[in-house]
């Protein structure tokens, strides 16, 4: 066992447990300390490898361990840290740190286009949480923003390459879910992009789970009809019997009415899937006799959703600078989905 | 250049590709020599050696030819073909003149060169010759700063280049007119 | 003029071939690490040397391999580093090309010193031409019995792979070098595990630079303490220098560490002084490295002279000192604009990022393209600031030092030649002349308020 201290928080942890790790053990032992916990773009708890690319979660390690008492000279990855008996962090309560997050922050937006108000994953983003929090006010960025056209892969994923932040969890899951993955990341640097190469379709049993991995609205699901945003639908946890040895069938309907507009895998209060969900699951039942409804879901994550302090236009000064034509936006919006 | 602009994405119009006796006992001899389940590791040597054999370029046939040779997926192949400066993704030219433009090579006039080629061929650094014979890339520092400004045409380094010298190996180039690759022996 | 260690026989007639080399004394650390040593005593003799790391960060290499993890059954791997890719260095072309054999031979005595049954060379792609010459060096040594079973019946077995990259800067990382050598993509490992824990195949793994590996030739040939006696403080033996810029005599050339910084770069033995204008800056390891005013190149900021060894040239802090690095060496005269320099530097770094990590990623293009308008006369005075920023951003946060790397010319330029930023912001139409400075040589001290 370890004791580490996150901005003057302890707990005792096992030994081999990463910074994030017993940071999340703090704030699920007692929801006021859940400042001591970094927020996470890349990391995911169930893909193995997953972490280490965002740098949004970085912690200044102010003492190493009781052993060794050296702070450590760079800031550090806390999702691939282990913590040290004796160590001490600092998340929010160094100043340098904490710019340096803005900083890692400012970095992911600059080339994020201005299309939240279309965005079919407004109000459940993690990188609008992120920029509410550790934003600008304004970008400083004036140069023309990357762009990609949106592509289908396959009839029920669309992917957007303009929103994505090359986190790699969607690669992952191709590698670790499915039986063989089909797309990954071509190209480097600033031009690299999560491609199929070839206009392939990702079809595959547990393939729909990049949906939910994916931290932006980059991956999303063909299949939500009448797209709609997430705080206009209700969502009930509900579960089927499903066939597939891999998948429990326990999901999250999100319903508007008797109607079930999109099946997700359920999320936990660090917005990770409790457990992966099979595509039948997913894109085939969008019958509510078809599911045993367990009751409403208490969304519970640190999110915009929930905390009540959704402001579309606040948003919009946040992540842009100047504001777009958001009325234009929706009607390009309305064009290509026709 | 290929790492920066979109690769070719499809097997239209692009012709058929299997590698030549020859190559594919190249291939089979790289994948040897690694230990036991670890041929993947051939893979950047076959694709050097697939781009020789499909004129100087990677084409989606191409790239499915070596997964298939090494039993690989195909996005395996695609993810590091793309991530290499050297594997052209569109097709070049009979040569390619890597002209270096990092900046020991610039402080010794590798502006002036490229500028000077520009003008010359009458295309733009990653263009192509519209007689399909000058592929112009701009590279990074390969290596030669101390004989800059310089430029790398297939295997061959031309150091300590002036304009009249680079001028001088164009002209021979075009006569002698056949194809040259890096991995010619 | 200092002793040759490497370079001794470098003009010598045949000294490519192995015949030559062996002509020369070739192989004689083999000989006798493999015929009287034991791998202790071979590791013993290079922590000794107090040989440091030529690659660019300068790490001791006697420690480096006593950090190799050694489990049962599991093999472990030598890897030679010949990506050379840092702008400025040519000096592992330079002795591969010429002198083959003296590579292979310290492969062969490291490899024995590390139990390493199997070694690779990752050449650059780039130089393909090069790793035909190892290749048929190492295909000379295999005939003669210096590669392959039971070398010189001392029940050691070895055996060299050339394997060559594709084009891409960032497979010089050590990590990055290793997924290149396994067939992925060059992407940075994220860190711990090191290499000498889980480098190639999972497996323990030295990476060292070709130079670090040839220098283990005379180490063992004429011992540790002979080597250390070269040199001043931690700064031990030879090092090869690629000499580069606005100088009038560029090559490779291998000095005593310790030679001043100003016989380095005015007298005929070495760089022979400036190509006919004055001196204005010079980076000395490579473009990573900060770049310094001439002047401070030559003295510490205590006034002393400064020398070629790693503490000299780093003494002053990032402030005012900089780096051995590589040992990638230009020198720039007065009329190079030290603005558009600084934008190539970033230019070569957003071209090579790998794009993992957000910082490098977003950072290196966002300060190129600051940089390109500066140069072109489009700039504003807050740019300076903001190129500040958001290299102040990158370092330090990202997966690998590429990030540090892209981020320290920049900081040291603005730091050093402020003045020349603000002059292609006050004077926007006379900086989208390409050669600015090529007429009217920049002086530190001008005004150019006026104008
Ligand atoms: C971005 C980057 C590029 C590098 N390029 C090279 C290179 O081209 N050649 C090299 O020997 N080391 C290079 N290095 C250093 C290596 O990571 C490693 O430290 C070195 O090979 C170790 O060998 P040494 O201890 O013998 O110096 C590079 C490091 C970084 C971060
Ligand atoms: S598409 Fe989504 S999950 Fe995949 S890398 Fe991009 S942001 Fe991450
Ligand atoms: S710092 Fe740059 S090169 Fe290094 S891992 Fe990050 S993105 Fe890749
Ligand atoms: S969550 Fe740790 S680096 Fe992305
Ligand atoms: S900068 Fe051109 S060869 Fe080094």
């Amino acid at each position: 066992m370890a004791k580490v201290t996150i901005d003057g928080v302890m707990i005792e942890v096992p030994d081999g447990t990463t910074i994030l790790q017993a940071a999340r053990m703090i704030g699920e032992r007692n929801k006021a300390d859940r400042h001591v916990v970094p927020p996470a773009m890349c990391y995911y708890t169930s893909l193995k490898t997953s972490g280490g690319y965002c740098r949004t979660c970085i912690v200044k390690v102010t003492k190493g361990s009781d052993k060794d008492p050296r702070p450590m000279p760079k800031p550090v990855a806390s999702c691939r840290t282990a913590v040290m008996d004796g160590m001490e962090v600092a998340n929010t309560t160094d100043p340098g740190l904490v710019d340096a997050r803005n900083g890692v922050v400012e970095m992911l937006l600059i080339n994020h286009p201005l299309d939240c108000p279309i965005c079919d994953q407004a109000g459940e983003c993690h990188l609008q949480d992120l920029s509410y929090e550790n934003g600008k006010e304004a970008s400083r960025y004036e140069f023309e923003r990357r762009t990609f056209d949106p592509i289908d892969i396959g009839d029920t994923i669309k992917l957007h390459m303009t929103r994505c932040i090359l986190c790699y969890r969607c690669v992952k899951v191709g590698e670790q879910l499915t039986d063989g993955r089909v797309h990954g990341v071509i190209n480097r640097g600033d031009v690299a992009e999560i491609s199929t190469y070839i206009q392939n379709a990702i079809e595959n049993d547990f393939s729909g789970n990049m949906i939910d991995v994916c931290p932006v609205g980059a991956l999303t699901d063909r299949t939500f009809r009448f797209a709609s945003r997430v705080w206009f639908t209700k969502p009930v946890n509900a579960h089927r019997n499903c066939g597939n040895p891999r998948c429990n069938g326990h999901v999250v309907l999100w319903l508007k009415g008797n109607e079930v507009l999109r099946v997700t895998g359920r999320k936990d209060m660090w917005g990770e899937v409790e457990s992966f969900i099979c595509n039948t699951c997913r894109f085939d039942k969008k019958d509510l006799a078809a599911w045993t409804v367990e009751g409403p879901r208490q969304i519970d994550r640190h999110s915009v959703i929930n905390q009540g302090h959704y402001n579309l236009e606040r948003k919009q000064a946040l992540l842009t600078s100047p504001a777009p034509n958001v009325p234009e936006l929706a009607k390009r919006k309305e064009l290509k989905d026709r | 250049m290929s790492a920066r602009t979109r690769p070719i994405t499809t097997t239209e119009g692009t012709k058929p590709f299997s590698f030549s006796e020859a190559g594919l006992a190249e291939c089979k001899a790289l994948m040897a020599r690694y230990p036991e389940g670890r041929s993947k590791s051939a893979l950047i040597p076959i694709l050097h050696v697939a781009q020789a054999e499909n004129d100087g370029w990677l084409s989606v046939n191409a790239m499915d030819a070596v997964a298939q040779v090494m039993g690989l997926r195909h996005i395996e192949v695609y993810e590091v073909a793309s991530f290499y400066s050297m594997f052209n993704l569109h097709p070049v030219g009979t040569y390619v003149l890597d002209v270096c433009r990092t900046t020991p090579c610039m402080l010794r006039g590798s502006d002036d060169l490229i500028t000077h080629l520009e003008k010359k061929l009458g295309i733009h650094a990653g263009e192509t010759t519209k007689d399909g014979m000058f592929t112009l890339k701009g590279v990074e520092c390969l290596g030669s700063c101390g004989t800059a400004p310089m430029l790398q045409c297939g295997a061959q380094f031309h150091e300590d280049l002036t304009i009249e010298k680079a001028d001088a190996l164009i002209d021979q180039l075009r006569a002698r007119n056949s194809r040259t690759n890096y991995t010619d022996r | 003029m200092g002793r040759k260690l490497l370079f001794e026989h470098i003009d010598k007639p045949g000294i490519r071939g192995l015949e030559g080399y062996r002509a020369n004394g070739g192989y004689r650390s083999v000989e006798k690490a493999l015929k009287t040593l034991s791998p202790e005593a071979v590791l013993e003799e290079v922590k000794k040397s107090g040989l440091r790391g030529r690659g660019g960060a300068g790490f001791p290499t006697g420690m480096k391999w006593s950090f190799l993890a050694k489990p049962e059954g599991v093999p472990r791997y030598l890897v030679v580093n010949a990506d050379e890719s840092e702008p400025g260095t040519f000096k592992d072309r330079y002795l591969m090309e010429r002198i083959p054999h003296i590579l292979i031979e310290g492969m062969i005595t490291s490899s024995f010193a590390l139990g390493a049954k199997v070694s690779y060379i990752y050449i650059r792609g780039e130089y393909f031409y090069v790793a035909r010459i190892m290749e048929q060096a190492i295909a000379e040594a295999r005939a003669a019995g210096w590669l392959g079973k039971n070398i010189l019946g001392s029940g050691f077995d070895h055996d060299i792979h050339v394997q060559v990259g594709a084009g891409a800067y960032i497979c010089g990382e050590e990590t990055a070098l290793l997924e290149s050598l396994e067939g992925k993509r060059g992407n940075p490992r994220i860190k711990p595990p090191f290499p000498a824990v889980k480098g190639l195949y999972d497996c323990p793994t030295v990476v060292n630079n070709v130079e670090t590996i040839a220098a283990v030739v005379p180490i063992v040939n004429d011992g540790g303490e002979e080597y250390a006696k070269i040199g001043i403080g931690k700064s031990t033996g030879t090092k090869l220098i690629s000499a580069g810029g606005n100088i009038k005599r560029p090559g490779v050339y291998e000095i005593d560490l310790g030679v001043t910084c100003d016989e380095f770069i005015n007298s005929d033995e070495y760089c022979g002084g400036v190509d006919g204008r004055a001196f204005k800056a010079v980076v000395p390891g490579g473009s990573s490295v900060p770049i310094v005013p001439y002047e401070l190149f030559l003295k510490t900021p205590a006034g002393e002279n400064r020398l070629m060894t790693y503490e000299s040239l780093s003494e002053g802090g990032f402030a005012q000192g900089t780096m051995m690095g590589s040992g990638g060496f230009y020198a720039y005269n007065d009329a190079q604009c030290i603005v558009r320099s600084t934008w190539n530097h970033t230019r070569f770094y957003h071209h090579e990022s790998c794009g993992q990590c957000s910082p490098c990623r977003e950072g290196t293009g966002w300060m190129e393209k600051v940089l390109h308008r500066l140069e072109h006369g489009e700039g504003r005075t807050e740019d300076i600031d903001l190129l500040w920023d958001i290299q102040r951003k990158i370092e330090g946060n990202t997966i690998c030092p590429l990030g540090d790397a892209a981020a320290w010319p920049v900081a040291s330029a603005i730091r050093h030649f402020r003045d020349e930023f603000e002059y292609h912001v006050t004077h926007r139409e006379k900086v989208k002349d390409p050669k600015h400075f090529a007429r009217e040589p920049f002086r530190k001290s001008a005004k150019f308020a006026t104008a």
